[in-house]
């Protein structure tokens, strides 16, 4: 009896120390899973096709494309491989420019008919129509139907998700924008959290560190939203007067709130590295006449490498990730930045101020995901990253 | 002085002053807050329903929301996590199956919040049927603060020496009852300690409730673990970046970031009393 | 034997490491290009003895000193001394073989260029030399480029002992520099030690008590803080004063 409860507790301890790995792996399938469907979605909005006329050499249209025809910035079909013609486009609800309402019949059991001659008598046209308004004998030509393309995905350099009659799914402004915030809250954050770091770990005394540790500590704790509001009333309008912009919520604006927030972290992993070292190498060094400080950059800093390293690594994920202060602070224009002093908007970011307006199942919706298993590749890569560094650590012994 | 003494002054002295820099930081920070916030608050502010598209009134269902998933997400993640730290510390060797999961904890605790927001709308909200509701909340908070229990307890736990449990084995006791009767009042301390410090963590996290609890506005206070609710770090982002007036509003956030703080003050300012007090014990004994 | 130089000496020297009276009343005389063996229990004071000499234990908070130390007549503790230059007179080889993770030549290069030394070629020359006189050059000479963790415990220690002569010193302190080696290297250091008496003075705190006879000059057998009995090597193992020395000496504690 005392038997089997031993093992029963430990089957139910080992089933809650597996938790962590399921709840990975459950991560991975949900994410994934909803991510996927966005490359089984097609690229013209659910329930609506592109037509051209039958006379028309132009088969099929790229993503960007369509929306630059429909934005009015290529406005030739020569452009786009067809002939040397204007491009004339063509809303489904233009067609009462061409035809009187009364015309259409009393339940528009004529449209479909409509539809489809405007779109033969137009040798120039680009039809954007629901489908269920095509008739069988419809005469125009159908550009090819193709699903969302992983290439355009990753590459696309424009994210416009709710833009018609084709949404825009490029990822690239957003990796951009959240590589350009994180980088720059590094180049901050680095140099102040290492300096720290040192100063707690070789230079500070008993009284000092009591101070500097509680401190750092509550660093840690304050809320993403409190710094992010913190950015938004203070470090944003701050920005703005000092560089004399047009706005002040900026990328600059994000990687300066960020580098505060990945601050503790540095400082803690950086000054538990520099800590390792052991006092004989210490005291090698300053037995041969070096001073204090060039004992912390020739022999103390070196043996610290790969822990300050993870230090680095570290502190760029919790960058990367970050949400709410990022959100509330780089002004979340879905552009590719030139310099640091325009908004940007992360991948973070864009999930949280858009999935509450996307409709669940849909492709703005499953893009989202996907952006989320960016995220999660990203940060699993670091995690890893940091596992293989500090492993060096340990198996170098010394 | 000679030169390299010279640049050594000069080096610490910039240390010395960055460091100072980050204290003045975190004061700044405070300051600023607790400075424009402290006006705000009154028994109405704390009491009170938001009114006025949020200009005005109080936070009181923000205040209750955030309390509510501050305790389901322990509830979930409490026990679990304790478990886990015990299994990893106590019963697993140093096999593969442990590294495997030492490596999945390190690896769920770098996975981003927002991430977690996502996983949870997916699987509580929309799969399993729970809709936006504290339920949904509170587990996705929870598996966002598992490692940390895990951790601490795993630290707690290991902190304690061996020679305690091969006493207690030596005398016929079982590994169970050396867990029970021996390590984990030991280990006690440390590890509420760690939940203290957990408790904390949630009560500021926003983007893993934008889509599995939080409420916009909602003029009433929960009636089950099905409703949805308000919650602070919310409502401090909404009416400071997308209500429907920001300026008018922005006395409103002032205090409600000082409330948000106060907690994490108040729980850190907790967990180290209680980590002093029992270190002493520990010491005298 | 009057006549030779003294190089350190220590008067009413008394050491605390916060309320513990770790070193007390001690006075010394240690001449110059001789060898010296501190011997004595674990925690009788001769390591901290040892260290006080650099300064080394300066490094540790709380601890307060008393009495003088010199060398060559002037107090190291005197505050217009710097310690780093100090240091750079006084070279120190340590209990375990230390190489800092670098290779073998910047090893011995490194005290050489914290102390400001730029020229390449001379720095070279010193490598050589020192490395030389540690009797290790040969073992190393084709692989300076390679890094010191690569070498022998007993190659490693002998390395630290070419980085500390690479920048001069007149006086070398070595703490149980043999503890951590085995028997052959232990003889190839003794050997050493032999060989460097003639440029250099030393002191060497010791475990081994044949070390400290094959070894050295004089002995100081401390015992509980306390320096009870300094004197001639010979006379020290042979016909020592002290009971408690005859003990230590005849294994009966320690």
């Amino acid at each position: 009896m005392k038997r089997f409860l031993e093992k029963l507790v430990e089957g139910i301890l080992m089933i809650s120390g597996s938790l962590t790995s399921v709840a990975i792996l459950l991560i991975i399938i949900f994410l994934f899973k909803e991510g996927i469907g966005l490359f089984n979605s097609p690229e013209v909005e659910k329930g609506y096709v592109l037509s051209v006329s039958q006379a028309n050499p132009v088969n099929s249209l790229s993503p960007l494309e369509v929306k630059d025809i429909f934005d009015g910035e290529i406005t030739n079909w020569k452009q786009v491989g067809g002939t040397d013609e204007e491009i004339m486009i063509f809303r489904f609800d233009d067609i009462f420019n061409y035809y009187p309402e009364e015309e259409m019949g009393e339940n528009y059991e004529f449209l479909p008919d409509k539809l489809s001659s405007v779109v033969q008598e137009h040798a120039t046209i680009i039809a954007f129509l629901p489908e269920k308004y095509l008739s069988v004998s419809f005469q125009g030509k159908l550009l090819d139907k193709k699903n969302i393309s992983p290439l355009d995905f990753f590459f696309g350099k424009e994210w416009f998700p709710t833009s018609a009659p084709v949404a825009q799914y490029g990822v690239l402004p957003l990796i951009l924008g959240t590589l350009w915030v994180s980088l720059g809250a590094i180049l901050i954050a680095l140099p102040f959290g290492l300096a720290v770091a040192i100063y707690l770990a070789e230079i500070a005394d008993v009284r000092m560190r009591k101070v500097l540790k509680p401190v750092i500590e509550l660093l840690a704790g304050i809320p993403s939203v409190v710094y992010g509001f913190f950015g938004l009333v203070v470090i944003v309008p701050f920005l703005q007067s000092l560089f004399r912009l047009p706005v002040g919520e900026t990328a600059l604006a994000g990687s300066v709130v960020l580098a505060i927030m990945a601050l503790p972290t540095i400082i803690t992993v950086a000054e538990d590295a520099i800590r390792t070292t052991p006092r004989i190498m210490k005291e090698a060094s300053l037995g041969l006449g070096a001073n204090h400080w060039q004992t912390i950059y020739r022999v103390i800093l070196p043996y610290a490498r790969s822990g300050i390293l993870a230090a680095v690594v570290l502190g760029i994920g919790r960058a990367i990730g970050e949400t709410m202060a990022v959100l509330m602070v780089t002004g979340n224009a879905a552009i590719i930045p030139a310099t640091l002093l325009e908004p940007v908007r992360t991948i973070p970011a864009t999930i949280a101020a858009e999935l509450g307006e996307a409709p669940a199942g849909g492709a703005h919706y499953q893009s989202l995901f996907m952006l989320g298993c960016v995220l999660f590749v990203i940060t699993l890569v670091l995690s890893v990253a940091v596992e293989i560094i500090s492993g060096k650590r340990s198996s170098r012994g010394v | 002085m000679n030169k390299k003494n010279i640049i050594q002054w000069f080096t610490f002295g910039i240390f010395r002053a960055l460091s100072y820099l980050v204290v003045l930081i975190l004061f700044f920070i405070l300051g600023f807050i607790i400075y424009n916030g402290i006006g705000v608050i009154s028994w109405e502010f704390l009491t009170g329903f938001p009114e006025d598209g949020m200009t005005k009134g109080g936070i009181l269902p923000a205040i209750v929301g955030t309390l509510c998933l501050m305790a389901g997400s322990m509830i979930f993640a409490f026990p679990v996590g304790v478990m886990s730290g015990i299994y990893i510390n106590e019963y697993a060797g140093n096999n593969w199956a442990v590294k495997f999961i030492r490596i999945m904890t390190n690896n769920l605790s770098g996975i981003p919040s927002i991430v977690f927001g996502l996983f949870g709308m997916s699987l509580f909200v929309n799969t399993l049927g729970f809709g936006d509701s504290i339920l949904a909340g509170s587990l996705t908070l929870g598996l966002l603060v598992l490692p940390l229990v895990i951790r601490t307890t795993e630290e707690a736990m290991k902190a304690i020496p061996d020679s305690f449990r091969t006493g207690s084995l030596a005398l016929g006791a079982t590994r169970l009852q050396t867990i029970w009767r021996v390590i984990l009042p030991m280990a006690f301390p440390n590890i509420i300690t760690g939940l203290i410090l957990s408790v904390g963590r949630v009560s500021g996290e926003t983007a893993p409730i934008l889509f599995t609890v939080a409420a916009y506005f909602l003029p009433k206070l929960p009636a089950s673990i099905f409703d949805q609710v308000m919650a602070l770090p919310y409502h401090l982002y909404v009416i400071s970046t997308s209500g429907t007036d920001i300026e008018a509003s922005r006395s409103m956030a002032y205090g409600t970031a000082l409330v948000l703080i106060s907690i994490v003050l108040l729980i850190n300012i907790l967990a180290n009393s209680l980590r002093k007090y029992f270190g002493n014990k520990v010491k005298t004994n | 034997m009057d006549e030779k130089k003294i190089k350190l000496e220590a008067k009413n020297v008394n050491f605390y490491y916060d309320d513990f009276h770790a070193l007390k009343g001690i006075n010394m005389q240690i001449e110059q290009n001789s060898v010296v063996a501190f011997i004595g229990p674990s925690g009788c004071g001769k390591s901290t003895f040892l260290r006080l000499f650099n300064r080394m234990n300066d490094l540790i908070d709380g601890t307060h000193l008393t009495g003088e130390c010199l060398l060559d007549g002037r107090d190291i503790y005197d505050k217009r001394v710097h310690v780093d230059e100090l240091r750079k007179n006084v070279g120190m080889v340590f209990q375990k073989p230390n190489p800092f993770p670098k290779t073998i030549f910047e090893n011995v290069a490194y005290g050489l260029r914290v102390n400001g030394v730029k020229d390449e070629k001379y720095i070279k020359q010193r490598v050589e030399e020192s490395l030389q006189s540690a009797a290790l050059w040969e073992e190393v000479k084709d692989k300076l480029k390679k890094s010191a963790f690569e070498l022998s415990g007993g190659q490693q220690q002998r390395l630290c002992i070419a980085r500390a002569m690479a920048i001069s010193p007149s006086v070398l302190l070595m703490d149980e520099p043999a503890s951590a080696l085995d028997p052959i290297s232990t003889a190839k250091i003794e050997e050493l030690i032999h060989e460097l008496k003639k440029d250099y003075t030393i002191v060497i705190v010791t475990h081994n008590m044949q070390q400290a006879a094959r070894v050295s000059d004089k002995t100081g057998f401390f015992l509980l803080g306390e320096l009870i009995e300094y004197d001639q090597t010979k006379k020290i193992f042979l016909n020592p004063e002290k009971e408690s020395t005859q003990n230590y000496i005849t294994g009966r504690f320690g």
